[in-house]
């Protein structure tokens, strides 16, 4: 019995492979599977190619893997596409009304709107609820889980259609059953609480709630966009000031504005957008008004691949802007980290008056992965409030051993508060003195020491004497972690290191950490080695082995390990 | 009426003779007049020698970078609509560096005061055209004069509706202070562009070229600022004539209402508790 499998669902864009995709998921993750879904799509609305894929197993998942194990195909590119990954176990289930002929060589069944409901104008959906319930009935699992969800899903589109997908749903199942094909799951329970699906993104939008978000602005742009939309469907219930700005220089200027005013605010981007973004962030490092930015990764440079993954921006965040400021870049590696650093990255910057980053990307953003809430922990978030202690004459930058000056929102006493993009005296406004501007200059770089206090969140997994060290950051974590346990399995001992919290660089615990590996690999989704580069720069360790990748594809448990044989 | 003193901050840096001068007089005088005390208001600038303007009048202050007041001045109403907001602006900051801000402003209608001071040049970096430099003017940057046409900003913003539009003009003190009063008054987006004479870099549009040219339209018979299209001529004459005074005004929702900060208060004294058991329940 196999511990995990991969299910690929393909089409054009517009056919239903999101309409298979969300009940199935959710399906197998209440029957006790834990399921990793996964988007690849093209930059269009219709037509096209894409896919997804839902790797099911027993145990938890936090990365994709190669090879499919059920190929759903909606349409015939899908077959020439997706059946040479086919495993040895590899079953095809296919839209005959779409596919011209039976695949060949290969084990399949065969779904058409005709056949699973004749006489019915349930077009699509005969399929896409077929589908679903004959992948339930290749795992030997239940279906009344799926019919029931069918039910909830489909209840508000009429008694007729939700009707058509539970009867679909039933006869895929039967169907999929009949096959007596060797795909039953092992080792799979009723979980004793109930786990969730949740995606990184909205693993952000949540912690950003939790952490005390009032204000988020943003310009439509993929991946980032999808955070927005998991807020803004939020705010009604839990009142979040939302606006689509009319472009990104808008987007972090309004997000400025609504904090300096007192809002906790936030706005992110992806890509070129970012590249339009860089002056706000210098104006938020220079008016010392937190603002937390989302970068989005994915491949570029310039407009380069849209719906694709990356972690090329790295180097981009830390150095984004004119000259020196203090800021601080976080970057998550599961939905529950994405959840704890959006909090963290709000109170960061509030603390410290300065732009903070998240970096994410469109695997990031996209995929879905299955935890408990155990991993959500509960959050405490304090309403903005002035700090510290001001004084006769209030001054909004006066000059202070941390750097950090007591901050009032105008409006709210007798404090004037004069926030400024030139360099300023104390009081605000706009100077020439050079010694002015030196003192200034080193108050806002004071606050690195502070930031740098709060980093060091390293994840470690494996002794410190073992020779091989495998590192990686953000959201490679779960491709990285799994190619580990994978050398484990093999009776090949590695550690693993993962780093969330980027800049200021945790230089102490990263070097404590690593105590001279024989042989250190860094893993990153980048074809220079971004993070390599920068713990050379900040530790003067040298990484033995970079392993990139810049297709624009996540990383795999497979690609990680392909990497480590040719140079190992 | 409030005493002008408790406006006064630092030193001008402005060129002897700029229009800034009677211009900052005049809002003082204003603000003054309205009851507006310094922590009453919020001054917003950007770049140029008009985004100096609120370090020289002690009130609240964001002067951000270049074209991009109206995004700061909108997050800052979206979190709290209490606050009184004037932006001041110069032509080149506003109609060129920060044009897509200025479209996008008509359309929210957000409670803001927008100032721009015109002086059809750009002065902070020495002269070179503005958006709004007439045709045909030499610069050193475009010494066989400036190809194009002006812009007609205030066509631009009578076509979009924008709800309060007028023109003022730094040589007429008394006149320009009732217009500062009024556009701050204003519920919605009141743009308010002053004719401000820029002494050292243009020699063409000086204030006695003004004065000879500039009428008040309110003096017009019957004219009524609420007839568009009366207005959209008003606000293309530009030559022999150019017509001050307020011409046109609209009544629209404002931006503010759509957001919660208008009932629940500004964002700042928000009391955020969301629990994750809560937050969760969308995800099982």
């Amino acid at each position: 019995m196999p511990t995990d499998l991969n299910i690929l669902i393909g089409g054009a864009a517009g056919q239903g492979v999101h309409a298979i995709t969300g009940p199935l998921a959710k399906a197998l993750v209440r029957q006790g599977a834990y399921v990793h879904v996964t988007q690849s799509y093209e930059s269009r609305i219709r037509g096209g190619h894409l896919y997804n894929l839902i790797r099911v197993g027993s145990q938890p998942l936090l990365a994709p893997r190669e090879g499919v194990d059920i190929l759903v195909a909606l349409n015939q590119e899908t077959i020439a596409l997706h059946q040479p990954q086919l495993s040895s176990l590899g079953i095809v289930i296919f839209d005959e009304s779409q596919v011209q002929g039976k695949p060949e060589g290969v084990k399949s069944l065969a779904l058409s709107p005709e056949t699973v409901l004749p006489e019915t104008q349930a077009g699509d959906i005969a399929v896409n609820a077929g589908a679903c319930g004959a992948i339930l009935g290749l795992l030997a699992m239940p279906v009344e889980g799926l019919v029931s969800l069918l039910e909830e899903t489909f209840a508000a589109k009429g008694e007729e259609v939700a009707d058509w997908n539970k009867r679909a749903a039933r006869h895929g199942y039967e169907l999929g059953k009949a096959q007596d094909h060797p795909l039953a799951l092992s080792n799979l329970s009723t979980p004793p609480e109930p786990r969730l699906l949740i995606s990184g993104h909205e693993g952000v939008a949540l912690g950003a709630l939790a952490g005390g978000l009032t204000f988020i602005c943003g310009y439509p742009m993929t991946p980032w966009t999808s955070l927005l939309n998991a807020v803004s469907q939020r705010a009604p219930r839990w009142q979040v000031v939302v606006e689509q700005a009319e472009d990104e220089i808008a987007a972090i200027n309004m997000a400025i504005g609504a904090s300096f005013a007192g809002a906790r605010a936030m706005t992110g981007t992806s890509g070129g957008g970012f590249c339009l973004m860089t002056e706000g962030v210098g104006l938020a490092a220079m008016s010392e008004t937190p603002v937390v930015v989302v970068v989005a990764q994915r491949p570029g440079p310039s407009t380069g691949l849209p719906t694709r993954t990356s972690q090329g921006d790295l180097g981009f965040v830390l150095h984004a802007g004119q000259d020196d400021f203090p800021r601080a870049v976080l970057a998550p590696g599961t939905p529950a980290q994405g959840y704890l650093l959006a909090a963290k990255a709000l109170r960061l910057a509030e603390r410290y008056q300065t732009p903070v980053f998240i970096l994410t990307d469109q695997y990031f953003a996209d995929a879905q992965l299955t935890l408990t809430a155990a991993d959500f922990p509960p959050l405490e978030a304090p309403p903005p409030s002035p700090q510290g202690e001001t004084g006769d004459r209030y001054m909004r930058y006066s000059l202070t051993p941390d750097g950090v000056s007591p901050r009032r929102f105008p409006g709210f006493g007798p404090e004037i508060v004069v926030a400024d993009s030139d360099e300023h005296t104390p009081d605000g406004h706009l100077t020439e003195d050079l010694e002015v501007r030196i003192k200034m200059h080193n108050k806002r770089l004071a606050k690195l020491k502070g930031l740098y206090g709060e980093m060091g969140n390293i994840t470690v997994d494996g002794d410190h004497d073992i020779p091989l060290v495998i590192m990686t950051w953000g959201s490679s974590y779960g491709a990285v972690a799994e190619a580990v346990a994978r050398l484990r399995q093999a009776k090949t001992a590695a550690r693993f290191v993962h780093l969330a919290e980027l800049w200021p660089f945790p230089r102490r615990a990263v070097v404590e950490t690593l105590q001279e590996p024989q042989r250190l690999v860094v893993v990153e989704g980048n074809a220079t080695g971004q993070l390599a580069r920068l713990l050379r720069q900040e530790t003067g360790l040298v990484a033995d082995h970079v392993i990139v990748r810049y297709d624009g594809l996540p990383f795999t448990p497979e690609y990680v390990l392909r990497g480590l044989s040719q140079e190992v | 009426m409030l005493p002008l003193e408790l406006y006064n901050s630092i030193e001008p840096a402005w060129c002897p003779g700029c229009g800034n001068f009677p211009m900052l007089k005049a809002f003082k005088q204003a603000l003054a007049e309205l009851d507006l005390r310094p922590e009453d208001i919020l001054l917003v600038s950007a770049i140029g020698q008009s985004s100096k303007f609120p370090h020289y009048l002690r009130c609240h202050t964001f002067n951000g970078i270049h074209g991009r007041a109206l995004p700061v001045a909108t997050g800052v109403r979206l979190a709290n609509p209490n606050l009184k907001v004037v932006v001041t602006v110069g032509d080149g900051d506003q109609y060129g560096e920060g044009g897509n801000h200025l479209l996008a402003a008509f359309r929210r209608n957000p409670d803001i005061t927008l100032v721009i001071h015109n002086n059809q040049i750009y002065a902070l970096t020495k002269g070179q055209a503005s958006p709004t430099t007439d045709q045909g003017t030499k610069t050193l940057l475009q010494p066989e004069g400036v190809p194009y046409p002006p812009l007609h900003a205030l066509a631009l913003a009578v076509a979009q509706d924008c709800s309060w539009v007028a023109r003022g003009f730094a040589g007429q003190g008394e006149h320009l202070k009732e217009l500062y009063k009024q556009a701050i008054q204003h519920r919605g987006l009141a743009l308010l562009e002053v004719l401000q004479p820029c002494v050292t870099f243009n020699r063409i549009n000086t204030y006695q070229w003004y004065q000879a040219r500039v009428y008040r339209v309110e003096e017009e018979p019957g004219y009524d600022p609420e007839n568009e299209l009366w207005a959209y001529q008003k606000a293309k004459e530009w030559g022999d004539r150019i017509p001050i005074g307020v011409i046109y005004k609209k009544s629209r929702p404002i931006m503010e209402d759509f957001f919660p900060a208008a009932t629940a208060g500004p964002l700042a004294t928000w009391r955020v508790e969301r629990p994750v058991a809560e937050l969760l329940q969308d995800f099982y």
